[in-house]
């Protein structure tokens, strides 16, 4: 048995590993694949093209997600576009490049042949969703249009209004629709994965609870694939969908998944600001929009100290008293730097007292000069829905006066720890999508994740699953293997403890204090002292959510309440965990930024001789500190630098 | 500001149901009329009651689960606006805010707010997609598609599928959910080798879910959160009628 902690990257040129892989995996014959069951947890991006894409090869697919649907899932939010290194545009762009791009953009802490593979079937997905029917936007001959995003010179983002990540989940919906038609895939919504079930040290199988019934029922299959997100929500406020959670992942990792990277978080820098307590969730801006969009704050705190006074407005700011602070530090790239760049100088200006909002905690981001260059219609085409939204959730009209944004939790860089198969260290337990720390490293560029869902689920995991299953027997568990009746007790147990508690305090309201405790001590910026006392405030909370909870209603019924207990009590579980990652990471690189660790001008400061691997943690009870296992980068096709956007 | 919210609840699929009136204070004119639902669920659970239960997940306007019948009108007062879009500010203090579930018999209530709205999943099975596998599909630029339609079939496309059409519609009818797809594909080169039988397949599901007739009252136009429009009634009706006329295979 090799050792499941290698990164299994294929020997060969970087650019021939994939081809090479492909031809030396094993296959199932076509007869044989029906003989297999695969269950898939997650309906977004990167679970639905797997579950359909798996199916049409002939695998029994299980399809699992815990919304009434699986279109609700939250890749239909993601706005600006997809990357694909299609160089329609003639202006310089290759695969290579792409690559290039991502792991400069991730600040040199990703694994170059799973970048490498990413942008090599980047192109296969923008044509496989053409053929479904999605309606990409397009010029006026008829072809596919491109926009630019951060941290790339070259137009490379597929797009569908402010609506891509809508229009390519409906495409991959409609592909599973289609297979569940066909009875390949058998759905189930309202249905949430509670524990993971090995069966001699194999995944075979998961428990879950079924939400209307409350009935907790055992699934059995040949592999198991994880496709259930980010866990942005451990923040409380974030860009996520209320219902984002870590359940599944945490559940693996605690049967013996590895946890890596789970410090790398992103920051997205343009959201709308938090307007005050009885907020629930942020609200992203798209990136697309600093295209057009200037960013800037005015130069004098004075002037900043009177706008947020309401005694000036932000047009009331003569041109030559305004910041444009990204185009002034980062000529090359201007308003397209990378997000954590955006985000760490937005929090630097507003640090400098000349944030915009009576919060002292916005920037403004300008469509002005767009308008007066293009006119009304042309923006309002291009992010006419965009500015329909700010104007609902702000009551101001952004065609009239700047937009006011600033930097909120928006992905999840970390995850399941995979190799190059997206196999975790646990055999037939893949993760895919968000939910796997694969590909962006410490940062993720824009259009990024909707590249990496669809290409894990179209193009990469119905590939490499057949080389698992191949060597695997056809012969299934019975889901009364003691291994399923132990893990259902289990679940159940955990149900009855958050039920019998009956304690003084809402969920809800624990969980905001997690968030804001994860946001002041893990979020933009952390350091070491920050972290101690952070981690120390995390178990105090822990101890009060276990002890003095409240959880209304039965559980044999629709109880959303309870389900959003379980979810918070593993968030605050991995909260502790990206905490110390985060302290274990004495450097700072893409995200993570740690303060002891910075250039003379502010950015991230690598360290890449003693921090240049991917941190895999061991899950070793709660409370008890986990194993560090790292995975050295090795950087063969490229140099590392410092990454500069000047 | 303070309001009075008279809320249907119902504590499971066969439970008869009611209105119950909550009184609520200190609403922020800033907060979505989820947060102040969330407000008020704060309340009840503090206050040892049970929370009412509502869908809701990226309270961004665009997955399609929030379903609120507010004062009489799917997701509430605003138009164009889901119910997670809909702030504060559209209510004054001293309001009485009445809120129902999405009402039709295809629609069953789960509990309290939250319906079942698998229907429309089974309306999209029966035929809402492009028999493309995975692969060997033709390079993207391939064929071009004029500006004016991919962008008709774009708007077709931006259905959330949240249910509010047939919430509306007083014959309970799916008309512009089912239609909004057919259209989308019917328009665009990918869709025409299954075009007929898809016009033909996702309405008969339609029927077999017990959604009701179309009389175009455009009422689910009208209360669109997405402005999905009329015209895709008018298409459906023509690819329906193409196709059931048609004598080919």
């Amino acid at each position: 048995m090799s050792n499941p902690f290698t990164s299994k990257q294929p020997e060969g040129p970087l650019a021939e590993k994939w081809s090479q892989h492909k031809f030396n995996m094993k296959l199932v014959n076509p007869a044989n694949k029906r003989k297999y069951d695969v269950i898939v947890v997650g309906t977004g991006l990167a679970g639905a093209s797997a579950a359909a894409s798996m199916a049409e090869l002939g695998y029994n697919v299980k399809a699992f997600c815990f919304q009434d649907s699986p279109r609700r899932a939250h890749s239909i939010a993601a706005q600006g576009g997809i990357n694909a290194a299609k160089n329609y545009q003639n202006d310089g762009d290759s695969v290579f490049r792409l690559f290039y791009d991502t792991i400069k953009g991730g600040d040199y802490r990703s694994r170059e042949a799973n970048v490498y593979r990413l942008a090599e079937v980047s192109v296969n997905i923008i044509d496989q969703c053409v053929a479904q029917g999605v309606p990409f936007a397009r010029e006026y001959g008829g072809l596919l249009d491109n926009r630019s995003f951060g941290g790339a010179q070259v137009s490379r983002t597929f797009y569908a209004k402010g609506q891509t990540g809508q229009q390519l989940l409906l495409g991959a919906y409609s592909a599973l629709s289609r297979q569940v038609a066909n009875g390949k895939v058998k759905l189930y919504t309202r249905t949430e994965m509670l524990d993971l079930v090995m069966v001699d040290g194999k995944a075979r199988g998961i428990v879950t609870r079924n939400l209307i019934t409350g009935e907790i029922e055992s699934h059995s299959a040949h592999a198991v694939v994880l496709a259930s997100g980010g866990y942005g929500n451990v923040f409380y406020l974030s860009t996520n969908a209320m219902g984002s959670n870590a359940t599944a992942a945490w559940r693996a990792h605690r049967r013996g998944a590895y946890f890596a990277n789970p410090c790398y978080t992103q920051i997205h820098p343009t959201c709308i600001p938090v307007s005050g307590d009885h907020q629930s969730k942020l609200t992203l801006m798209s990136e697309s929009l600093r295209n057009d969009g200037r960013v800037w704050v005015p130069k004098s705190q004075e002037d900043a100290e009177a706008i947020r006074k309401g005694e000036k407005k932000a047009t009331d700011i003569a041109e030559d008293a305004r910041d444009y602070y990204l185009e002034r530090r980062y000529p090359a790239f201007g308003n397209l730097v990378p997000r954590d760049v955006a985000s760490r100088n937005a929090k630097y200006v507003c640090d400098e007292g000349r944030g915009v909002a009576p919060s002292g905690l916005a920037v403004y981001l300008d469509f002005a000069d767009a308008i007066k260059r293009d006119g009304q219609k042309t923006i309002e085409g291009k992010y006419g829905n965009l500015f329909a939204m700010y104007e609902k959730i702000t009551g101001e009209n952004p065609y009239e006066v700047p937009m006011k944004i600033f930097p909120a939790v928006h992905y999840t860089m970390g995850g399941l720890w995979v190799d190059y198969n997206l196999m975790t260290n646990i055999e037939g337990l893949y993760a895919t999508g968000e939910s796997n720390f694969s590909d962006h490293g410490a940062n993720r560029l824009g259009a990024s994740a909707l590249m990496q869902g669809l290409a894990d689920g179209y193009f990469v995991i119905p590939y490499t699953i057949g080389n698992y299953l191949a060597t695997m027997p056809y012969d299934k568990v019975s889901t009364d293997h003691e291994a399923f009746k132990t893990a259902e007790g289990e679940v159940k147990e955990r149900i009855q403890k958050l039920l019998s508690i009956k304690g003084k305090r809402t969920v809800e309201s624990l969980h905001k204090e997690l968030g804001k405790v994860v946001w002041d001590y893990c979020g933009m910026s952390r350091n070491a002292e920050g972290l101690e006392m952070a981690l120390g405030k995390v178990k105090e909370l822990r101890e009060e959510f276990w002890s003095n909870i409240n959880v209304l209603g039965g559980e044999n019924e629709l109880n959303m309440e309870l389900e959003k207990a379980m979810r918070v009590a593993d968030f605050l579980e991995l909260a502790e965990l990206m905490m110390v990652d985060a302290r274990n990471r004495d450097e700072s690189c893409g995200g993570h930024f740690r303060e002891e660790h910075a250039t003379e001008e502010g950015e991230a400061k690598r360290d890449d001789e003693n921090f240049a691997y991917v941190a895999a943690w061991e899950w070793n009870g709660v409370g008890n500190a986990p194993t560090l296992h790292k995975e050295n980068l090795e950087f063969e096709n490229v140099k590392l630098t410092q990454r500069s956007y000047k | 500001m303070k309001l009075t919210i008279k809320v249907w609840r119902q504590k499971g699929p066969k439970a008869k149901g009611g209105f119950k009136a909550y009184s609520l204070d200190h609403v922020s004119e800033d907060s979505s009329f989820l947060e102040m639902m969330d407000q008020l669920n704060d309340q009840l659970v503090s206050g040892g009651e049970e929370a009412v239960h509502f869908d809701h997940d990226c309270r961004e306007g665009i997955c399609g689960m929030c379903s609120m019948y507010i004062n009489g009108r799917p997701h509430g007062p605003m138009e164009q606006t889901t119910t997670c879009q809909l702030h504060m500010r559209s209510f004054k203090d001293g309001d009485t805010i009445t809120i129902e579930p999405w009402r039709a018999s295809a629609f069953p209530v789960v509990k309290d707010l939250v319906v079942d709205r698998s229907a429309f999943d089974r309306i999209i099975q029966a035929g809402g997609y492009v028999s493309v596998g995975t692969g060997g599909v033709p390079d993207a630029n391939e064929i071009p598609i004029p500006k004016k339609i991919a962008d008709e079939a774009f708007n077709a496309a931006t259905c959330i599928g949240c249910g509010a059409c047939v919430a509306a519609c007083k014959n309970a009818s799916a008309m512009l959910f089912t239609s909004a797809k057919v259209s989308q594909l019917a328009m665009l080169p990918q869709g025409q080798v299954e075009r007929k039988e898809r016009a033909l397949n996702m309405v008969a599901q339609m029927d077999e879910e017990g959604f009701g007739a179309c009389t175009n009252t455009g009422a689910c136009a009208a209360e669109c959160p997405v402005g999905i429009d009329l015209t895709n009634i008018a298409r459906l009706n023509r690819e329906y009628f193409g196709a059931s006329v048609s004598t080919e295979e």
